[in-house]
Order: C-alpha cells, then structure tokens, then sequence
C-alpha cells in the first residue's frame, strides 16, 4: 500500500518537473509545477511529515504559485526562439543532466550509511506535527527562525524597492506590480 | 519503502530542474526550475529525517522553503522590472549589468 502511494506520488513529481521543463508556453510551465508540488506534499505525508505538507500545499502551492502566475500573465507569453546560441545546446544539456543524476546516484548509492537501506525506525504519535516542528521552531532553532523571519522581510522590502515604479509628476506611488497591473489593464 | 528510493528520487527531481536550467532561455522557467532543485533537497531532507527519527531534518525543510519564498519574490521583482524597461526576457541577451 505504502509502495502504491510512493510510486504515484513519485509519478506525479517527476511528470510535473518534466513537464516544467518541456513545456513552451510559461503559464503551462507553472501549472505543472503545481501538479509536482502537489505530489511531493503526498510524499512527505508518507514520510510522516503532516506539518511540512500542510506547509507546502498552503504556502508554495498556494501563495508563491499565484504570485508566478500573476506575474506571467502580466508579463505575458513570449514564446522561446528557436535558434541556439550554443551549438548543439539542446542536446548536450540533457546529457550534462543525466550525468549529475548518475553522480548524485552514485554518491547516495555507494555511501557507507546503513540507515538509508531500511525504513527508518518506528516512530512516536505526534512526529512531524505542527506542535512539534513548532517546539523545535522555538527552542533550538529559535535563532533560525528569527533570520528567516528578517530574510523575508528583507526580500519583502527589496521586492518592493525593485518592482517599484518612481513616476514624475504624481505624489509618491507604492508601485506594487498590482496596482500597475490593473493601470496597463486600464 | 527505504531511504534510498527516496533519495533517488530526490535526485532524479535535482537533474530534471538542473536540465531545465540549461536548455531554457526564459528567465521565468529558469526560476521555475529552481524550485525544481530546491523541492528536491526538501525531499531528501525530510527523507533522512524520517530515517534518523528526528525532526530536524523538517526544521530545516521549512527553512528552505522560506528561502525558496525570498528568492521568487526577489527573482520575480526583477522580471516585472526588466519587462517594464523593455529589457528582452532572455538570458541570452542580458549579458550586461550596467543599468
């Protein structure tokens, strides 16, 4: 049953990521990488990891995806030319990724860790659920926690300063791509 | 299921996004694409947490995640200001930093 879970799951990440890439048009591209989240949160739940996949379908799949998709559609679809600027680009990339997967393989394949053979040990109520990510949020990570929370709000100013539209002629304007959004719409 | 199907998985995941990161031009799927790679190492992350029985491992999936929230808010910012100053969206003909 557990294998059944796995094998769709891991079906659904690999379609979604292929499908990212092989993809012309963008706003396609994002909605399969919708599909790969959606997966992955069914895998994490299979790792016993309920906080994280609540975390991912909300936050990634949720907000980050629509931001994505906001911004495709205000950018709009331009289509990828056909020439290459690197001969032989298209063939030698998917080579150079094959060999990182071989790599990567090899490296996790050929390690001495015993612990990666079996299932992992048995588990108590509770592991991975908000009250416990959140203890561990608090108490050991608490100096994690507080730089992620400058980080974003770094991010969120830089955002702002960068995307941010400095007009003549009007009093001072936040510029959210928004408010731009609905202006070019107008 | 074991760790190392898993963790094949997860690499599997990282080359498909660092392919994509190669062949396409537009700078909104090479950011797409990094997700990819990043969603890849939450995957193994939680997976060794699973197999260790700790939830550090998650902690630090979570953390990603944030970081993973920066970066597209970041790398978006500077699309929706590279189409405003009609600056082409191509990797290939960005080559120049001054502003």
């Amino acid at each position: 049953m557990e294998a059944v879970a796995f094998f769709a799951g891991a079906l659904g990440a690999l379609g979604g990521a292929v499908a990212v890439i092989s993809l012309r048009n963008p706003f396609y591209s994002v909605l399969a990488l919708i599909v790969h989240l959606i997966s992955l949160a069914g895998l994490f739940l299979i790792l016993h990891a309920e906080f994280i996949a609540a975390a991912q379908i909300v936050v990634y799949a949720g907000a980050v995806m629509v931001l994505y998709l906001f911004v495709t559609a205000y950018v709009g679809q331009a289509e990828e030319p056909i020439w290459e600027p690197i001969p032989g680009q298209r063939l030698l990339a998917p080579l150079l990724a094959a060999a990182l997967f071989i790599e990567i393989s090899v490296a996790v394949i050929g390690t001495g860790l015993k612990a990666i053979d079996s299932q992992g040990p048995t588990i108590e109520a509770g592991f991975g659920s908000p009250g416990s990510i959140g203890e561990l949020l608090l108490e050991r990570f608490l100096v994690v926690f507080e730089a992620a929370s400058m980080l974003l709000l770094i991010a969120a100013v830089g955002a702002i300063v960068l995307a941010g539209q400095k007009r003549k002629g009007k009093p001072d304007d936040s510029g959210t791509p928004a408010s731009e959004a609905e202006e070019v719409a107008a | 299921m074991d760790t190392t199907w898993y963790l094949v998985l997860s690499a599997l995941l990282f080359a498909v996004g660092a392919g994509g990161v190669l062949v396409r031009r537009s700078p909104l799927v090479i950011l797409l694409c990094l997700e990819l790679m990043l969603n890849a190492g939450n995957l193994a992350l939680v997976a060794f947490s699973r197999s260790t029985g700790t939830e550090d491992g998650q902690v630090f999936a979570l953390v990603v995640m944030v970081v993973a929230a920066c970066e597209v808010v970041v790398g978006l910012g500077l699309i929706v200001a590279m189409f405003r100053r009609r600056v082409p969206l191509d990797v290939d003909q960005i080559r120049g930093l001054r502003g």
